[in-house]
């Protein structure tokens, strides 16, 4: 059966397991409804013209998992950000790991969305923020009809988040092929501030694919932090999708490290509705083999006097592919905006791919906009004239990898994180360099 | 560059030629209007072409009929409907008007500012011409020059004629019947067009030109141009005239293919100025337009646009960069006022090893226009060190505009080299003011803002036309201030 029919007749299933009078259902049917209209898309796409998911479909894939495994702590230590407290929410093969998470209510509402949608408390919320800003789209729209599970989080007025909140989503591979669709919202209220670091993470060689929405509101003044961590088994595909709806003088940045998967999509978009906002995604991408990383990125500039950073960095070896599709969108009552959209990419292997598209279209005439795009090799000279001094190649290729992936690590802001990273890409390039970056 | 005077025009209207005998003396009328296999055939008959050539075009236009019109662009307009236009048409001998004084004074002032003689104006306006020159003698000179060298310059359907082996060998090689909507519509029901040779060797000692020969009506609407340099030659071909030219076709589909050789080089350039559309936005010349040229080994082509006109453009001259050490150029400046719609750029398909190309694209949108770069550089995996540089940088004017950039980038091999840049910007009020503040009013000061912003692109034309398109820039964006 086509993964296209199973879903749908699973829709029938998961029906049957929730409430049907809520307003959450008629949600879902329509997106349902949608989906089915839509399908999965196709390379005849624009937005997916260099990205086919036809590789990953063809599996046959358990849309609902059995019941939750207990995993011990000490063997997913090794995903945590551990040297740091924070609160985690941890789902394993897309249920709620009650042992391993460490949830509050206090000030803060770190919690689950399956919580959120169904307590009365949470409705006024749910009824303002749930389904507001991600697109129609065929994935979005299937996410949102099999939407159950995932991360709520509520940051009131006035509050700063006192730790940093980390998301994981482990798969057990206890199925032979499972399908999961995780839905996450955050709310973050005027003059808060939160951190939030996500993570989806196979533990067996198993297939997986993860087709994950992510919704961001920040309000007046809000500050926002988003790390998103892609070091998945190369059996593993993700759908990131992140949509962030931003208020006046609110701050936003979303920061993607790919490292690992098989095709690994990442579509984020931002919506900037108020002056002054700053909107900042930057990404960095290291990947060998067969691996395929897609960002497909948008910034909405809608009022005036705002600004947006991109910055993506792009490492490939062997087969790789990388895709970049940035698009910056300057409405006509945009004035003074300031855009700016970075893409640099260094082939390492004669058979890796690169396919970058950085769009602008622009209906305002005092705006600053630029993109600049260049696709390279690593400095010969500098190589030299490194191992004239005693480093050996393997090393010096990767110190220079590394000062060319410089400007999106140092704008990580918890200092353990960067190291972890740091950590990440050094093991990625097989090197010790017995210091830290 | 200002001291080029109408004395200066009037004498190169003499040493060059102006009207070259292009005419094929049609005798029928207008044919009836739509497509079928019959008209296809009609339009050959009445060529007098081989039998080859009519097969050529019927094959095209099956495939046209499989196809469906492209809507990727982004431009907005009512599709014209193919059955509803009448593919052949017989050149309009008699003049317009009888006498100068009759044509509009509005397009006679802009021939004047243009810098364009009178006896020109009155042909480009389609009044009675007197023959002041002596056009056989010059005629036989030109033509002799040519000869001397060996090159071939007629019109398209003279050599399906006189050099079919020429003519079969390159035709379609570069742009196939069935490569897009309108390139196959093209190869079916092409009018005519200009059909160039240059032997091994030659560097051909003047710019080709079709500006010289806009009378020849009907023949604009499907042009079919090929230029074929052999190796080691090397020929400079201007297209298009920078007078506002008040062609009735609304659509205009041409298909121009270009084939450097080893070791030649092609330098192809257009203005193009056809009538955008009254200010309400209303009328307007389709411009569909196919180039592509195919360098081989050592080769080099360069195209050059200026696009001014036309109510939608659509128009993506690309160079397929085949042979090793290749290089591909393409220089634009595209000015969008009013209702005017441009979705205009290149592509550079790098296959050969040490392959390079440079884009430099330039537009301006005023009014509510809407202006978009679309470009696409590929380096396949076997083209080794392949070099490319692009710039696309737009100019908005007003708040009604928009300026759009779609590059494509598509990288094979790590040693390719690629880099890209755009920006977006108004013009400074800083730099208004500088101007305001030494006497030049605002509308001067744009246009020497625009021509600097410009001058990349301006700088690549040939000589004449780069004074005229100076002031044409200067005339488009008139009136886009305040």
């Amino acid at each position: 059966m086509e993964l296209k029919d199973k879903l749908i007749s699973s829709f029938f299933a998961f029906e049957e397991n929730v409430d049907v009078n809520s307003d959450i259902h008629n949600i879902r049917s329509a997106a349902m409804k949608n989906f089915e209209s839509l399908g999965f898309p196709s390379k005849k796409e624009e937005d997916w013209k260099y990205t086919s998911l036809n590789s990953v479909l063809k599996e046959d894939y358990s849309i609902f998992p059995k019941k939750e495994d207990a995993i011990d702590y000490k063997d997913v230590k090794k995903y945590f950000i551990h040297d740091i407290d924070t609160y985690t929410v941890v789902f394993i093969d897309g249920i709620y790991s009650s042992h391993l998470s460490n949830t509050t209510h206090d000030k803060i509402d770190v919690c689950l969305m399956s919580s959120a949608l169904t307590k009365d408390k949470y409705k006024p919320i749910i009824d303002n923020y749930f389904n507001k800003i991600a697109p129609a789209t065929s994935l979005n729209s299937l996410n949102t009809a099999f939407s159950k599970e995932g991360a709520f989080i509520n940051i009131p007025k006035n509050t700063l988040a006192d730790k940093p909140i980390q998301i994981l989503n482990f798969s057990t591979g206890n199925e032979s092929a499972l399908m999961l669709q995780p839905r996450n919202l955050v709310i973050v209220g005027e003059n808060s501030h939160v951190q939030i670091i996500e993570r989806h993470q196979s533990l067996t060689e198993n297939s997986v694919f993860t087709n994950s929405v992510t919704e961001i509101y920040a309000e007046k003044r809000a500050m926002v932090d988003y790390y998103k961590i892609q070091n998945d088994h190369s059996s593993a595909s993700l759908i990131d999708s992140t949509y962030v709806d931003q208020k006046g003088e609110s701050n936003c940045s979303v920061h993607t490290f790919s490292f690992g998967g098989k095709i690994t999509r990442n579509n984020l978009q931002f919506f900037q509705n108020g002056e002054r906002i700053d909107s900042t995604m930057k990404g960095v991408t290291i990947i060998e083999d067969k691996q395929h990383v897609d960002h497909n990125t948008l910034v909405h500039h809608i009022e005036p006097n705002c600004e947006s950073h991109q910055d993506y960095k792009g490492i490939f070896d062997d087969k790789a592919v990388g895709v970049f599709n940035g698009k910056v969108l300057v409405e006509k009552e945009a004035q003074k905006t300031n855009a700016f959209q970075s893409n640099n990419n260094i082939l390492i292997s004669d058979k890796a791919t690169i396919n970058s598209k950085p769009q602008l279209e622009i209906f305002a005439d005092d705006v600053k906009c630029s993109h600049g795009c260049t696709i390279g090799q690593l400095d010969e000279d500098a190589l030299f004239y490194m191992k004239s001094r005693g480093i050996p190649a393997k090393e010096a290729r990767a110190l220079l990898m590394y000062a060319f992936a410089n400007n999106v690590l140092e704008s990580v802001k918890i200092p353990e994180l960067q190291k972890r990273i740091n950590k990440l890409i050094a093991n990625k390039l097989n090197v010790n360099l017995g210091f830290d970056l | 560059m200002n001291k080029f005077t109408e004395d200066d025009l009037k004498k190169e209207l003499e040493t060059k030629e102006y009207e070259y005998g292009f005419y094929t003396d049609i005798e029928s009328d207008t044919f009836p209007v739509g497509l079928n296999e019959d008209i296809v055939r009609a339009i050959s008959k009445k060529k007098e072409e081989p039998e080859w050539m009519t097969e050529w075009r019927l094959e095209a236009f099956r495939v046209w009929e499989q196809m469906e019109e492209p809507e990727w662009a982004n431009v907005n307009y009512e599709k014209p409907n193919f059955q509803n236009i009448s593919y052949y048409s017989a050149p309009n001998k008699k003049p317009k008007y009888d006498s100068i004084d009759d044509v509009d004074p509005e397009l006679l002032d802009t021939f004047k500012r243009l810098g364009i003689s009178l006896d020109e104006q009155k042909k480009l306006a389609g009044v009675a011409v007197d023959v002041v020159m002596d056009s056989v003698s010059v005629t036989t000179t030109f033509k002799k020059t040519l000869a001397e060298k060996g090159i071939i310059f007629c019109s398209i359907s003279e050599a399906i004629k006189e050099h079919p082996e020429l003519v079969k060998k390159h035709l379609g090689t570069v742009v196939p019947q069935k490569d897009n909507f309108y390139a196959a519509l093209n190869s079916a029901v092409f009018s005519d067009g200009s059909f160039c040779y240059i032997p091994k060797g030659v560097k051909c000692p003047m710019e080709l030109s079709t500006y010289f020969r806009i009378n020849q009506a009907g023949t604009g609407q499907f042009e079919r141009t090929l230029v074929v340099a052999d190796e080691g030659s090397y020929v400079s071909y201007l297209e298009g005239c920078t007078a506002p030219s008040r062609d009735e076709n609304q659509l205009h589909a041409a298909v121009v293919e270009l084939i450097a050789l080893d070791d030649a080089e092609i330098k192809y350039s257009t203005v193009q100025n056809w009538f955008p559309g009254g200010k309400d936005g209303k009328g307007g010349v389709f411009n569909f337009v196919t180039k592509r040229g195919l360098c081989e080994k050592n080769a080099k082509i360069s195209w050059t646009q200026v696009e001014t006109g036309s109510a939608v453009t659509w128009k993506y001259p690309s160079c397929v960069l085949k042979g090793d050490n290749s290089i591909g150029e393409f220089y634009s400046i595209a000015v969008t006022n009013n209702y005017q719609q441009a979705d205009t750029g290149t592509k550079m398909i790098h296959l050969g090893k040490n392959t390079r190309s440079t884009i430099i694209s330039k537009g301006i949108s005023a009014g509510k226009s809407q202006n978009s770069y679309r470009g696409l550089v590929q380096i396949n995996n076997r083209a080794e060190n392949a070099r490319n540089f692009s710039q696309c940088d737009s100019l908005l004017m007003g708040n009604k505009c928009g300026a759009h950039t779609f590059p494509y980038i598509e990288v094979k091999n790590k040693s390719a080299k690629v880099e890209h840049e755009a920006t977006t910007s108004k013009i400074g009020e800083d730099q208004i003011f500088y101007c305001n503040q030494r006497g030049i009013d605002t509308e001067k000061a744009i246009a020497l803002i625009v021509n600097g912003f410009s001058k990349e692109v301006l700088n690549k034309l040939p000589m004449e036309f780069a004074v005229e398109a100076q002031k044409l820039l200067e005339i488009s964006l008139e009136g886009s201030v305040g």
